[in-house]
């Protein structure tokens, strides 16, 4: 069942394991000041707005337990919507409503929800139980995406986002992640999601994996993956490397959604990306992360301030250039 | 294709040198202090190591003339053994221990005494840690020359042995060879002195410093011994202890030396036929507890100093870092998953208390049964405080149960289970509901599993005589373990386990 590969040939390809993320990546690029601004969606989203990038509609927060109840004059406003924690991690605490009628509220999975189930998934997050270290939380409520019908039987009760490794600015590599009946629905691809590694030139599909393994067409709905290809790609890679001015964060996991009348909006940004969109793109990080590290010392300076950063718009040219 | 190599280990070699300085002081702290330990005050390397111990009981005898009495004994002067205890045993005698002066001994003294006296004087010995040299001789020494014919004989014999040699090495084994001939001379002369009369006569002609000295064979259970005559001779810089007399002594066993050029090894005024005799027998003792007690003595800087209460529970609390060691190793080396960092170390402590087999089937169990019920608890809608206390009471009243259970079906090996921490416990089921809720079963069997996997490594571990006996005996090792832990912390290749995940990129 175990067969291992061999260290030296992984490092010629250049595959990034997690210690060398953690020590050479995170804890070098990434100032632990900042971690609040992603690991709280909240934050995330103004600071978006401030720079003028996409993110998802806000249509309201619940921030104390006695305003629980009053959600629903938010909620009845609105056929389906998200219900979130502000600083959930992994996907955990997610709600997602397609629609109300007089049953109650309609899952993704075509589960019904009642009022008081919402109740208490509310008081579930303001109490913490899906944040990091049980802090106490904000729940968010947000508009519902509606992703483009290009991801039509591609993903299993939810919504397929792409995840770009931005690394100082320069967006290095990028997967679509297809939620899975395995995965219950959610994008996390140690769950069960399906990764598929997409060309940075182009946003067409390189090859995909579930569970480390490569497979070919989506395992609950069986169509093929193979002519994956993203619109509005060169937006999407602009709008991922504008988070890097705006997180501050060298080492970043952009995740973007695709909407069918918005375009790509910022879903959420992550410290600590994690390493399975190397599997699914079939190339190890570490190259590129160097060509960008060696460009920094062409350039002569190591702490570049911010005016001497090529703009995003250069940066996206130069990985279209170098990484497609 | 880029390649930053350079640039790249320029700055990690910088900011390395401290790093790597820091290691290698942590290093040579911990080896130097576990060496000092072990060859300065003994501490041995491993449980069971014995050392011997000789008793050696003096016992002195002689009849009294109604008159005082006052006896002297002189007392081992032997750099190479220990003292480790002395007794005297005499009846109505007033005793005295003298050690400062150069020449140790015991005095015994009674206003009057009658008929035949008995006094004992018991030492015990340890072979000492180092061999530390007599100090050499002060001065050369001068020749008092016996009278003629003597002196003569022992000339001509000198000179024959000097001729026959080329340095004081080559003469000493020529003297000794000429000990055992049965030249005319040497008759003479044995007639009258003894062979090691003779020897120290035609060392101090050769001026080669030597002292009489008289050395106890310790062999265990002889009686009645006394002490045999023996030369040190100083010779390259070191004493040398040769036997003249007897050439059947067992070279294997060691010899105590009692006596040093002193006059003579007892004295009796108002007493007459005195007589010393010893009896030798050998007990062993553990070797670390005879180097607590050294330390304990020496009142060094050291946990053996505290109460033993506290010993005992530094005795826990220092198997902690070899727990932390563990986790670091697994988590970041073979790249096991579990839940909570340091959750296992303390599972891995509770198994100390219940054994491995008990501990492990009472955690699935507790855990298991916990999750059910936890389960239910989630139905409830609680807030996040009360319902991790509701699961706090919840695995008390698993334990509780199970616990009474156990004695009634006689199951006593099953009663430890209260040893588990239970707010521990209590978080781990919170945690893997959460889990299982989040990110279903599988993530919860591979965190359960790794959890579980991780908790008995550290308790092989921590459970191990030797381990346990060097974690807390050897402090110097916990800045062994802080250096390793230190080292891998920057450690930056593949985790084992990412061997396996990343197979497919092998060839892609």
């Amino acid at each position: 069942m175990l067969d291992f590969a061999s260290p030296i040939k992984l490092k010629t390809r250049g595959v990034m394991g997690m210690n060398q993320r953690n020590f050479s990546y995170i804890a070098r690029y990434n100032d632990r000041r900042l971690y609040p601004n992603v690991d709280d969606k909240l934050k995330t989203k103004v600071i978006a707005l401030e720079h003028g990038l996409a993110v998802p509609n806000l249509l309201g927060t619940v921030r104390f337990q006695h305003e629980v109840k009053r959600v629903f004059t938010i909620l009845d406003k609105h056929q389906g919507f998200c219900i979130k924690p502000a600083k959930g991690s992994g996907g955990k605490g997610i709600l997602v409503i397609l629609k109300t009628d007089e049953k109650g509220y309609q899952k993704a999975n075509g589960d019904v929800v009642s009022r008081k189930e919402i109740v208490r998934h509310i008081s579930n997050i303001l109490a913490g139980l899906f944040s990091l270290g049980g802090a106490s939380d904000v729940a968010l409520i947000e508009s519902l995406i509606e992703f483009d019908p290009i991801f039509e039987g591609l993903s299993h009760g939810g919504v397929p986002d792409i995840r770009m490794i931005v690394f100082q600015g320069y967006p290095v590599m990028s997967m679509l992640r297809l939620a899975t009946h395995a995965s219950d629905g959610k994008a996390n691809l140690h769950q069960g999601a399906v990764g598929v590694g997409l060309d940075i030139a182009t946003g067409s599909m390189l090859g995909a994996v579930q569970f480390d393994r490569p497979v070919t067409e989506h395992p609950d709905t069986g169509k093929s993956l193979e002519d994956i290809k993203i619109k509005q790609w060169q937006n999407l890679l602009l709008l991922s490397a504008e988070c890097y001015e705006m997180s501050g964060l060298g080492y970043l996991g952009v995740d973007i959604v695709l909407d069918k009348k918005l375009g790509p909006l910022i879903l959420e940004l992550n410290a600590r990306p994690g390493l399975a969109i190397q599997t699914a793109n079939r190339i190890g990080l570490l190259p590129r992360l160097h060509a960008i590290e060696a460009l920094k010392q062409k350039s002569g300076h190591n702490n570049i301030t911010r005016k001497r950063i090529p703009r995003a718009h250069d940066r996206v040219a130069f990985a279209i250039k170098h990484f497609g | 294709m880029w390649v930053a190599k350079t640039y790249y280990d320029k700055t990690n070699m910088s900011s390395r040198a401290p790093f790597l300085f820091l290691i290698f002081v942590l290093v040579a702290v911990g080896v130097t202090s576990v060496y000092y330990r072990h060859v300065e005050y003994g501490v041995p390397l491993t449980t069971g190591e014995r050392i011997s111990i000789w008793q050696v009981e003096a016992q002195i005898s002689f009849i009294a003339n109604e008159e005082a009495v006052n006896a002297q004994l002189s007392l081992p002067q032997d750099n190479s053994f220990e003292l480790v205890e002395e007794f005297t045993a005499s009846p109505a005698y007033g005793v005295h221990v003298q050690r400062d002066t150069t020449r140790p001994k015991v005095m015994w003294s009674k206003r009057e005494a009658q008929g035949r006296q008995t006094l004992y004087y018991q030492g015990s010995f340890k072979a000492a840690l180092q061999d530390q040299q007599d100090a050499p001789p002060s001065a050369v020494p001068s020749v008092e020359w016996w009278p003629e014919p003597y002196r003569s004989s022992v000339q001509v014999v000198f000179n024959d042995a000097r001729a026959r040699s080329g340095n004081n090495d080559s003469l000493l084994i020529q003297i000794q060879q000429d000990l055992q001939s049965d030249d005319q001379n040497m008759a003479l002369l044995q007639s009258r002195f003894s062979k090691t009369e003779i020897f120290s006569q035609l060392l101090s002609m050769a001026s080669i410093p030597s002292k009489k000295v008289g050395g106890l064979i310790l062999e265990d259970g002889r009686r009645n011994q006394s002490l045999i005559p023996l030369v040190k001779v100083y010779i390259n810089e070191k004493w040398r202890v040769l036997n003249l007399e007897r050439a059947e002594i067992d070279p294997e066993l060691p010899l105590l030396i009692w006596r040093q050029d002193a006059p003579s090894l007892l004295d009796v005024e108002g007493g007459t036929d005195s007589k010393v005799s010893f009896s030798i027998s050998r007990i062993t003792r553990s070797a670390l507890a005879d180097a607590k007690q050294s330390l304990t003595d020496s009142a060094a800087f050291g946990l053996y100093n505290l109460p033993l209460a506290e010993q005992n529970l530094f005795k826990g609390i220092l198997l902690l870092p070899i727990g932390a060691l563990v986790v670091v190793f697994l988590r970041i080396i073979i790249g096991i998953k579990c839940s909570g960092t340091f959750m296992p170390i303390l599972i891995a402590t509770s198994f100390i208390q219940t054994e491995l087999l008990n501990g492990v089937l009472g955690f699935l169990l507790i855990v298991s049964t916990g999750l059910v019920i936890r389960s239910y608890l989630s139905h409830l809608n609680l807030l996040l405080v009360s319902r991790i206390s509701a699961v706090v009471l919840v695995v008390i009243a698993i334990i509780v149960l199970l616990t009474i259970l156990a004695f009634q079906l006689g199951l006593t090996e099953a009663l430890t289970i209260t040893f588990f921490p239970m707010i521990i416990m209590a978080w781990t089921i919170e945690r893997m509901s959460i889990l299982w809720e989040e990110e279903g079963g599988r993530e919860v069997l591979a965190q359960g599993i790794g959890s579980l996997i991780v908790a008995v490594v550290a308790y092989l571990m921590m459970d191990n005589e030797v381990i346990r006996h060097w974690a807390f005996n050897f402090l110097g090792v916990h800045a062994l373990i802080m250096a390793a832990i230190l080292l891998m912390g920057q450690y930056t290749g593949y985790r084992l386990l990412e061997l396996h995940r990343f197979k497919p990129m092998e060839d892609a």
